[in-house]
């Protein structure tokens, strides 16, 4: 996983698999690196995502708690087509801007 | 009804085959000629069942998992994720989208997800004996079924 910090903006480009078993690294790494930089803005761009199950809700419904703490908003972009059922039938949508990847 | 072919798999309470569990299983199903979506529906309700499995049946401790996947006529698949562990003790309770005994990181997700992505979900379940789920799908394949 890739990160940037820039203009208030954390984005975490996330790679790979979303599921209980690869999830707690993701986690730490990203909060670790919001309590540090203190972002206004933590964006998940999930383009790199190559399955996921309701974990990867969970990891957003999570650092939605977290940045929400601090005063931040969270934006997740780039969510592959194949994962759009699983975002809508969690209703994350209501949490922040949610996008999913246009083809 | 007689299953045309059957798969058993049988694995640890580990995580990491979390990811193993999910991939057999599709390509068991694949000899079905399913289309993208189907395979994705199967590996992410397997994928529910299994982390139920680790995180509830065993709680993160060890055990066993037994997955069996039956092919029927007309291409309807089950596939039985079963566990020695815990149990539950309000199936329906377990089963409320967003109910959630883990707090934080989990989204409550798991069964509203199976019952979504497949036609039909069985629980059975005896506290301090473990649980089955039962998930069922017909598969209408890329092609004519076969069978």
């Amino acid at each position: 996983m890739k990160l940037e910090f820039s203009g208030g903006v954390l984005t975490a480009f996330i790679d790979g698999e979303i599921d209980h078993h690869t999830a707690p690294s993701i986690r730490e790494t990203i909060d670790k690196t919001i309590l540090q930089d203190k972002p206004d803005v933590l964006r998940l761009d999930y383009s790199g995502v190559t399955f996921m199950d309701s974990s990867g809700i969970g990891l957003i419904m999570g650092r939605y708690k977290l940045i929400s703490s601090c005063s931040g908003k969270i934006e997740v972009i780039n969510i592959p087509r194949n994962m759009a059922k699983v975002v809508k039938l969690s209703g994350i949508e209501r949490l922040g801007r949610i996008t999913i990847k246009e083809d | 009804m007689k299953a045309i072919n059957t798969m058993k798999l049988e694995i640890e309470s580990r995580s990491v085959n979390e990811s193993f569990a999910r991939v057999a299983v599709a390509s068991f199903i694949s000899q079905l000629d399913p289309t993208i979506e189907e395979l994705g529906d199967i590996r992410t309700a397997v994928s529910e069942a299994v982390t139920n499995s680790i995180v509830h049946g065993y709680k993160e401790g060890k055990g066993k998992i037994y997955i069996t996947v039956s092919i029927f006529e007309n291409a309807k698949v089950t596939i039985k994720i079963r566990d020695k562990g815990c149990g539950i003790e309000n199936i329906e309770e377990a089963m409320q989208p967003l109910f959630t005994t883990m707090g934080g990181e989990r989204s409550g997700l798991g069964f509203a997800v199976m019952e979504s992505f497949m036609d039909k979900v069985k629980v059975n379940s005896v506290v301090g004996k473990g649980t089955s789920v039962t998930l069922e799908k017909k598969i209408n394949g890329r092609f004519v079924t076969k069978w």
